[in-house]
């Protein structure tokens, strides 16, 4: 494992339970700036859960969430509010369900997005009720900053549209463009990928390396499609029914016996139906 | 919903026995709906209270609900032609009877005049709309299309008002020359532009950062007792008690929504309807602060920033004097005409701008989705404290001008219907549409203001045209919404309908040229 | 006086009677809130309306000389609850039905449009002075008679009119809870409460059940509406506003939505305000009651029974 100083997250001893159901079951785990750390596992496993937690929503029963922010020194995450966490730590976020705000232009939800930078530059209304040039240069960079988010996710032309008339893809890359128009260290993304056709579904691994490789911003990624987790993952946890069943780069992942367990469900075998059984036998899986 | 399909609807076959049918149903529901509640009146009499009947008013009542029924199916089913043949005769019968009483006063179906008259002015528009269609086929349309239509005659009609705009300001301005000498006139304006003033404030509660507020008019009230008791107990002037009336309606503000505005929609609905007529008991029993239902009397009017606008008296310094015009009592109120016109004016410039602020942003985030709002690092509480509060802020603004306007202000004011006048000319008007909360109080209050001689019914048409203005459109008058920032120049990009659906997409991965800022 | 226990059995009495009224207004809001989502604001004005055509109905009968105070009441009742159901259906299906889908205020507007229209339209056809009714049901029985300290003898008694609506209050109430635990109709409504869109798909009528809601919460209003008329002999045009404000109050404060809630939401706002008129003073029995509705959204921010609003993120 890499140094206290090179972490970027530092999950110990996660536990959450809802009533007597418990959803994460003391997890722990670390990611590094710079990489995609990828979390897999079945149904139910307490993926979002974690990103729940990580991101304010949800207050953790136990557990420490630590989050090194290279330029303001530790917080932890699991004593702070949810805006907090975005305005402060610096923990960006996009959601299963996609949140915009479908009835505001796309430009606006990028502008929204940067809104503590604006207020401080509007001296919190009274500036900017004033028209003072500083509030209008602050815009003018918001915008621009947007403007090249809108680049990144190839969504120029389409700036000024309601963001609840783009098409499901463009609306899925808007929540990226709108996070990372925070200024994040950190990524959190809830199956970026569901949903996408597979040329969509392309476009965004080059998107997600291109904010890893060019914002020195480290991805947290919930997903659960194999082909993007396996191909861009630098780091994978794997979760099974709220335990950490596994922790590695994806080679080791690939081939961890409790993996395999918790996907194809080895020892139920003998209740699969013949022809499923045949099935994966000739995929030489079983 | 299910009977709005996409299709042109053609003339189906007429089957008279369905039809008879569903008129039948529809008659008998008038019955049941009439039979006690019209049939019967209870009428005083010496010793307790008795009831009278009047079943000719239930029959006649059931007689048009079957027939207007029937032309109603009539239309709908592609006949125009028959329905104009029934409609025509009965039109030109009934205006006989109204215009020729004494021949025909036997046919007209109630003894009111202003019911048969209202029955001619809707059999009328119905002929009209017939005879349209008998000429021209018409269209149905899914929800989706008829909201795009309205959206876009909304977004017309904004634009057009938005030229319009210093015509409408100039005019508002002018106004007062226009009926110099009527003060009725005046009275009105003044009247409405104090309810677009309170709308304007409403809008950024309810239209921005849709915060369901029932209870704005304890606000209103509020700004108005502060004025009222700051101006008769240390005998302050408007203009020192406005900035506090204010700041005590503003402070009321964050205060009741400290605790509440956590709640959802509906909760925080109720609660502020609570906290409205809690204001409203207080100020009715606290006798000695507030005067009870007693009121306070004798609040000053205001003064020309500190010259006073009063009748001259020798030796005292007067606006009149100053002017050296002749004193008129209407100047008085050409003065508060003015005042408010201001005040609402400020009202509409300080939206007009917060509205381009990170913080109106925010407010219009926070009403479109609140948990992608914390996501984003924007603090919920705050934001909505400070929506809530300037809100109020304006309705204290409002109240003290009210009080002032009066010279006499009790708990009777501030009552619920109050609060659900200003949040219907806030809906109605579309909401978070400037223009759109101006047409509505033109309508809303303006109207039944004119036609003040038909008194007992003045209610009941604001009731049934709040209803009626929901259903014909839902989304409000003018609700077009503004982009707050634009990229590209309007006009200048694609807008969604005109390119296909994913279409930019195509061309894969663009070149990155954009310098990270 | 006000320190015995026989105070505040009489207190308790009241309110539990005041309480019943409210409770079986708040059902209506309830059922409506939890099958379509919004206010029915004009619910209010039903439970006058049901008042009214109970007076009309009672003074009717005693023109026609039927006295006997069980079948006369038990006809007003009938025509209470059919005349006031058919106001509740119509009110949905010209008023509501048409705005589904729509913005939520949009409905609420209508909804407060529609109930300013009928205050109004009542008091043109009935006129607006208060209408006073001869008391209906008179006499009691003594619960418990004791010696005060200054000599006299404090009697607490249940009066039959009391007896009647409590008796009459549980009936409906049970037979509602049966209507709508073990019946299909029930079973449709829980099922639109759920998935208006999947009901429908497994061949739920999604308009027929809205309207039955309207329709019983309607009845239950108008049952209000009588007991309202005979327990406090005077009504006008304008009663159902606080009225219906108070009830909404105790169906949020039961938790909008549930059943048991808006019965509890009832007897508890009904008893404040009997309380707070006993001990303390009468100007202030509405600010308690609003006041207490804050405190517990404050803590319980889904009302006392109502379910914990879990966000899904």
């Amino acid at each position: 494992m890499a140094e206290a100083a090179t972490i970027l997250l530092d999950v110990q001893h996660l536990t959450m339970r809802f009533g007597g159901l418990v959803a994460i079951d003391d997890v722990s785990f670390q990611a590094e700036p710079g990489q995609i750390t990828a979390i897999i596992g079945p149904n139910g496993a307490g993926k979002t859960t974690i990103f729940n937690c990580l991101t304010g929503f949800y207050a953790p029963t136990v557990g420490r969430l630590a989050l090194n922010h290279p330029r303001r020194g530790q917080f932890l995450l699991e004593r702070m509010e949810g805006y907090q966490i975005a305005q402060k730590a610096g923990v960006a976020r996009t959601f299963q369900n996609i949140r915009l705000f479908p009835r505001m232009t796309v430009l606006e939800n990028l502008v929204i997005a940067q809104h503590n930078k604006l207020m401080r530059a509007s001296g919190w209304t009274v500036a900017g009720l004033l028209g003072l040039k500083r509030y209008k240069d602050a815009e003018r960079q918001a915008a621009e900053q947007a403007k090249y988010w809108l680049d990144q996710t190839n969504l120029t032309d389409r700036a000024d549209w309601e963001a609840g008339n783009l098409p499901y893809g463009a609306q899925r890359r808007l929540e990226i463009a709108r996070a990372m128009c925070t200024d994040p260290v950190m990524l959190c993304l809830d199956e970026p990928a569901a949903g996408l056709n597979p040329r969509e579904s392309n476009e965004l691994n080059r998107l997600l390396r291109f904010i890893r490789d060019e914002h020195d911003a480290g991805v947290l990624l919930i997903e659960h499609d194999m082909s993007v987790v396996m191909e861009i993952s630098d780091h994978i946890v794997v979760l099974d029914y709220g335990k950490k069943i596994s922790d590695g780069n994806p080679e080791y992942v690939r081939n961890d016996k409790n993996v395999i367990k918790a996907y194809l469900g080895e020892e139920e075998d003998d209740d699969l139906p013949e022809e499923v059984k045949q099935d994966l036998e000739k995929k030489g899986l079983a | 919903m299910a009977d709005i399909t996409g299709s042109v609807p053609e003339a189906r076959s007429l089957d008279i026995p369905s039809m008879l049918k569903e008129a039948g149903i529809t008659a008998l529901l008038v019955l049941a709906l009439t039979i006690v509640m019209v049939g019967f009146r209870t009428i005083d009499v010496p010793g307790g209270i008795s009831v009278n009947y009047r079943f000719e008013a239930v029959a006649v009542s059931v007689g048009i609900a079957f027939v207007g029924r029937l032309i109603l199916i009539l239309m709908r089913r592609g006949r125009s032609l028959p329905a104009m043949l029934v409609l025509g005769p009965l039109v030109l019968l009934q205006l006989l009877a109204l215009l020729v009483p004494d021949t025909f006063g036997i046919l007209q179906p109630y003894p009111d005049p202003v019911l048969n008259w209202l029955i001619v002015i809707v059999s009328v528009m119905l002929l009209a709309r017939a005879t349209w269609a008998n000429w021209h086929t018409s269209q149905e349309f899914t929800r989706e299309q008829l909201e795009k239509r309205q959206d876009e005659s909304a977004a017309k009609a904004q634009k057009i008002l938005g030229y319009l705009g210093p015509v409408l300001l100039i005019g508002a301005l002018a106004l007062p020359f226009f009926f110099s000498g009527d003060r009725q006139m005046i009275d009105i304006a003044i009247l409405v532009t104090t309810y677009i003033m309170l709308g304007w404030g409403l809008n950024i509660v309810v239209g921005l950062a849709g915060l369901l507020d029932l209870g704005y008019v304890a606000f209103y009230a509020v700004g108005a007792y502060s004025y009222a008791l700051l101006a008769t107990h240390f005998g302050l002037s408007f203009w020192v008690c406005l900035p506090f009336a204010g700041a005590m309606a503003a402070l009321a503000g964050v205060l009741l929504g400290f605790p509440v505005l956590r709640l959802r929609g509906d909760y925080l609905a109720i609660v502020t309807l609570g906290f409205g007529e809690m204001i409203r008991i207080i100020l009715l029993n606290w006798y000695q602060f507030t005067g009870g239902p007693d009121g306070i009397s004798g609040i000053p009017k205001p003064s020309f920033f500190g010259i006073p606008m009063e009748r001259p008296e020798e030796g005292v310094l007067s606006f009149h004097s100053l002017l050296g015009i002749e004193y008129e009592p209407v100047h008085k109120l050409i003065f508060l005409y003015y005042l408010i016109l201001a005040l609402a004016l400020l009202t509409n410039l300080f939206t007009v701008r917060i509205r381009k602020l990170p913080i109106g942003r925010a407010w219009e985030a926070l009403r479109e989705d609140e948990i992608a709002c914390r996501s984003l690092g924007v603090n919920p509480r705050n934001t909505k404290l400070t929506a809530f509060g300037i809100g109020a802020m304006f309705a204290g603004f409002a109240g003290s001008f009210f009080a002032t306007r009066q010279g006499f202000i009790s708990p009777e004011s501030f009552t619920f219907i109050e609060s659900a006048v200003i949040l219907a000319i806030v809906v109605l008007g579309g909401f978070g549409s400037q223009i759109g909360v101006v047409v509505a109080a033109i309508v809303m209050i303006g109207l039944p203001e004119i036609f003040r001689d038909l008194q007992e019914y003045r209610m009941l048409a604001f009731g049934g045209a709040m209803v009626l203005i929901m259903l014909w459109r839902p989304q409000g008058l003018l609700a077009h919404r503004e982009p707050t920032i634009r990229l590209h120049p309007k006009g200048g990009a694609p807008e969604p309908g005109e390119v296909g659906t994913d279409a930019p997409d195509a061309g894969g991965t663009p070149e990155t040229t954009a310098e990270r800022p | 006086m006000q320190n015995t226990f026989e105070y505040f059995l009489d207190q308790l009495i009241n309110g539990v009677t005041l309480g019943s009224i409210y409770g079986l207004i708040a059902i209506g809001y309830t059922l409506v809130y939890g099958i379509i989502g919004m206010i029915n604001f004009a619910h209010g004005e039903i439970f006058m309306i049901g008042a009214f055509v109970s007076i009309i109905t009672f003074l009717t009968l005693g023109i026609m000389g039927i006295t006997w105070v069980p079948l006369a009441l038990v006809i007003v009742l009938v025509m209470s609850m059919a005349v006031t159901s058919v106001y509740g259906w119509t009110l949905e299906r010209v008023a509501y039905r048409p705005l589904r889908g729509s913005p939520r205020l949009a409905a609420l507007i209508t909804a407060i449009g529609m109930s300013i229209f009928l205050q109004n339209y009542v008091q043109l056809l009935q006129g607006a002075r208060t209408k006073p009714i001869q008391p209906v049901i008179t006499g009691g029985m003594e619960l418990m008679s004791s010696k005060m300290p200054d000599g006299g003898t404090y009697v607490v008694s249940l009066s039959y009119l009391q007896a009647i609506i409590l008796i009459l209050t549980i009936v409906l109430m049970t037979v509602f809870t049966i209507i709508i635990t073990r019946t299909p109709l029930g079973r449709a409504q829980r099922a639109c409460e759920q998935d208006r869109k999947m009901a429908a798909l497994l061949g739920v009528n999604v308009d027929r059940t809205i309207s039955l809601t309207f329709v019983m919460g309607a009845a239950l209003a108008s049952v209000a509406g009588t007991i309202f008329l005979i327990r406090y002999g005077v009504i006008d045009f304008f009663v159902g506003f606080l009225v219906g404000v108070k009830a909404f109050t105790a169906a949020v404060l039961g938790g909008i939505g549930s059943l048991p809630g808006a019965m509890l939401g009832g007897l508890l706002i009904g008893i404040i305000e009997a309380f707070w008129s006993g001990y303390f003073t009468v100007e202030y029995k509405d600010v308690a009651a609003f006041g207490i509705l804050v405190l517990v959204l404050i803590f319980r921010p889904t009302g006392l029974l109502g379910k914990p609003d879990i966000e899904k993120v």
